[in-house]
């Protein structure tokens, strides 16, 4: 039967005055979009995904990559996107996956929230000749201390839990070895090493180069447990139980065999080449109460020596769950939005599964100081930071730090070409191809991931000065230090956040 | 050693082994346990604990290396996440017993629970091994991606006649488990297939319940006079054509 092929999303164009067929292009494509044919270079538009390594890497500036203008019909409902999908899955039958994060709720709440500064009636901060604290402590809080008169002053007699204690409140997101290529693990670390940060192991366990960086690493146990094991949960600067992800609420993982190679085998702990599975969830927790067991016989398992954080997806329920995490005995609990990324994830659970992190946070924030226990772990918000605004409002929302997946990827050199899922990557992140991982440097990634997260201090700093603050902590939960900008009156009560002008 | 669980918490308890063993004692025997949770849980190197009454759940989770006996029955989540050693549980199982279990043996002289030998994986020489001597419940070796579990039907405390619940091996990506007996195909979810015993499985079930047998005094000739059903993957790629491209 003759069926209409959807257009190309993009068309590669090729300035054939320019170009001195050098093939650099062909070589960097690792999509298959361009070819050598017949002594030139040959686009096929319906393989590019506009990744820009072509755009990037040709000496001469011949290759502009273009949106494709449509040829279909347009309509508001059956939007390209929609119809592509349609012809997709009539041809194969077949589940969509997808990469990155939710793409179909383009409005964020960050953009409409507003920060503050002083003005005359108290001083502003300059935080370039003055002291402004970024330090950051993760875990239980005392609810009171006590101190004990010695000789020569005073020692503290309470006895405190361990904590994660972070120079800025910026964490690197759970990304696991396997969706990432090693050279970007490796990035991530010594950059989380570099900022006095964390990285997260991800899922897939820490390949045995990387354990020189394991105390700036959380490690992760997630539902397949893989690369778990004693010295795994012992090295790491604290243990987070992944129960969901904000790209994939409620679904577990999948990294098909053909990805595990001998090395991720050997970290993951698998035979090469079978599929790795992680179940939906964690079959040894179906309640509050095995949450709790986990939780404990992890503390057991390091001695009670690391915090044990809890990493669950911003649902509907989200304030419910997180109190009965936080009495499960969790350091901390990750909230992880609705926007956050992912190596792979089927596009109808991205797209429309757990809510945005902005309401996530307060209503997670408000919850626990309703019921007194605020002090008794921290939060930490994921899906969605892009830059130092949104850490400044996710923190004056109530988080006590925020953790940055794609922004991190971003800056190791990611565009943003959304086929994390083929292990393509023609930058070298998501990939186990040996070729393409050669392109990037772990060295130079690490230093442009610290660079980020350096220039994003000093706009905290900056941020917290204007405002008359001189520690992050006194942000925190601050929500008098913000106002909504054409929210609507619900929005702005979950957020527990005035309007503009009040 | 000799350490009296009683009603103590498992903190206190699972302290003073903690603590015994950083003093030098190899050999402990925990007395009146009373659902204390976590025992051994974490414990490396060539430790033998004697556990009598009802330990908790999580027994030797993470384990690595010693030998624990249980002289009792025992709660869910025995060997969760264990990487090597021995517990063998004279009595009976209960649910997600040897939850992700990547190494070492469980040894059950009765019936075990739901989701028995979850996610069990095989990891270089490193082969998890599971019997049970009674009956398994639903949803026995679910995602099982490596390891051997063997169900033997013979000393059944359930009056159930079957030995096997329903969702044998669902989502099976690895692994093999072996019935003493015939196993009905309606029995096995997904991704799961019956196969005929080859030579080598024939070994690998002599070797292992021969261990078993000496364990609990059983002649492993009368055991092994009943044929056995051997439950393997189907497909090496099960979710191979679920997902396309966006």
């Amino acid at each position: 039967m003759e069926m209409f092929s959807s257009v190309p999303e993009f068309k590669v164009a090729i300035d054939a005055h320019r170009c001195r067929l050098c093939q650099r292009c062909v070589e960097n494509c690792s999509f298959g979009a361009l070819e050598w044919r017949e002594n030139k270079v040959k686009a096929f538009d319906d393989r590019c995904v506009a990744c820009q390594r072509c755009v990037s890497m040709c000496p001469e500036d011949a290759i502009t990559l273009h949106r494709t203008p449509s040829v279909m019909s347009t309509h508001p409902v059956w939007t390209e996107n929609a119809r592509r999908d349609v012809f997709t899955q009539a041809r194969t039958g077949a589940v969509l996956l997808a990469s990155t994060g939710n793409e179909l709720h383009e409005r964020i709440i960050f953009d409409n929230l507003l920060l503050d500064a002083c003005q005359v009636t108290n001083p502003a901060i300059d935080p370039l000749r003055e002291p402004i604290e970024l330090r950051t402590h993760i875990g239980k809080k005392p609810r009171s201390v006590e101190f004990e008169a010695i000789d020569d002053g005073i020692t503290l007699t309470t006895e405190l839990s361990p904590a994660l204690r972070l120079d800025i409140p910026i964490m690197i997101a759970q990304m696991s070895y396997g969706a990432l290529s090693l050279e970007a693990h490796e990035a991530l670390a010594r950059a989380a090493v570099m900022s006095g940060t964390t990285m997260g192991s991800g899922e897939g366990g820490l390949h045995k180069k990387l354990y020189q960086y394991a105390d700036h690493i959380v490690v992760q146990v997630a539902s397949g447990r893989f690369g778990v094991h004693l010295a795994y949960l012992n090295a790491g600067a604290a243990v987070e139980i992944k129960i969901g992800q904000g790209a994939k609420p409620g679904i577990g993982g999948h990294l098909p065999g053909i990805k595990i190679s001998e090395e991720i085998a050997e970290t993951r702990m698998i035979p090469i080449g079978v599929d790795a599975i992680s179940p939906a969830p964690h079959h040894d927790i179906y309640s509050i109460e095995d949450l709790a067991l986990l939780v404990n016989s992890l503390k057991e398992a390091t001695r009670y020596k690391k915090p044990v954080f809890v990493k669950i997806a911003a649902v509907h329920n989200v304030a419910a769950i997180s109190s009965g995490v936080c009495r499960a005995g969790a350091d901390a609990i990750v909230v992880d939005g609705f926007r956050a990324g992912t190596g792979a994830t089927p596009k109808v659970i991205r797209d429309n599964i757990g809510i945005p992190i902005e309401l996530a946070i307060a209503s997670v924030d408000q919850r626990l100081r309703d019921e007194g226990i605020r002090n008794e772990t921290s939060i930490i918000a994921s899906g969605t930071i892009r830059n130092s605004g949104d850490v400044a409002k996710a923190i004056a929302l109530g988080a006590d730090a925020v953790k940055i997946g794609t922004a991190a990827l971003i800056a190791l050199g990611c565009t943003v070409c959304k086929r994390c899922y083929t292990g393509r990557c023609a930058w070298g992140i998501t990939t186990q191809d040996p070729k393409l991982r050669s392109r990037l440097d772990p060295a130079e990634g690490a230093r442009r991931v610290a660079n980020l997260l350096a220039a994003w201090s000093i706009e905290l700093k900056e941020i917290l000065g204007a405002a008359g603050i001189n520690s992050i902590e006194s942000l925190r939960g601050n929500r008098d230090r913000l106002r909504g900008y054409e929210l609507d009156h619900t929005t702005l009560e979950i957020l527990g956040v005035q309007h503009a002008g009040r | 050693m000799h350490i009296l669980a009683d009603f103590k918490h498992y903190k206190e308890l699972n302290e003073e082994v903690a603590q015994a063993i950083s003093d030098g004692a190899a050999q402990l025997t925990l007395e009146d346990v009373n659902g204390q949770s976590f025992i051994a849980n974490g414990l490396r190197g060539s430790l033998e604990i004697d556990i009598y009454g009802t330990p908790g759940n999580d027994l030797g989770m993470f384990m690595d290396g010693p030998r624990v006996t249980v002289f009792g029955n025992v709660q869910d989540g025995v060997g969760n996440t264990m990487s090597s050693g021995t517990i063998v549980v004279h009595g009976d199982g209960r649910d997600i017993l040897g939850h992700s279990m990547r190494g070492g043996k469980i040894f059950v002289q009765g019936d075990v629970g739901y989701r028995v030998g979850i996610h069990m994986k095989t990891y270089k020489s490193s082969v998890p091994i599971i019997v049970a001597g009674g009956r398994a419940g639903d949803f026995l070796g679910e995602y099982m991606a490596g390891g051997i579990i063997i169900i033997l039907g013979i000393h059944k405390t359930s009056n159930k006649i079957d030995c096997l619940g329903d969702w044998v091996a669902t989502g099976q990506h690895g692994g093999t488990i072996y019935v003493r007996g015939e196993v009905d195909d309606q029995k096995l979810g997904d991704g799961a297939a019956q196969f005929p015993m080859t030579a080598n499985d024939e070994i690998v079930v002599k070797n292992v319940l021969t261990e078993y047998c000496s364990e609990f005094g059983l002649n492993v000739d009368s055991v092994l006079e009943t044929e056995f059903t051997k439950i393997a993957p189907g497909s090496p790629r099960l979710y191979a054509a679920f997902y396309t491209c966006d």
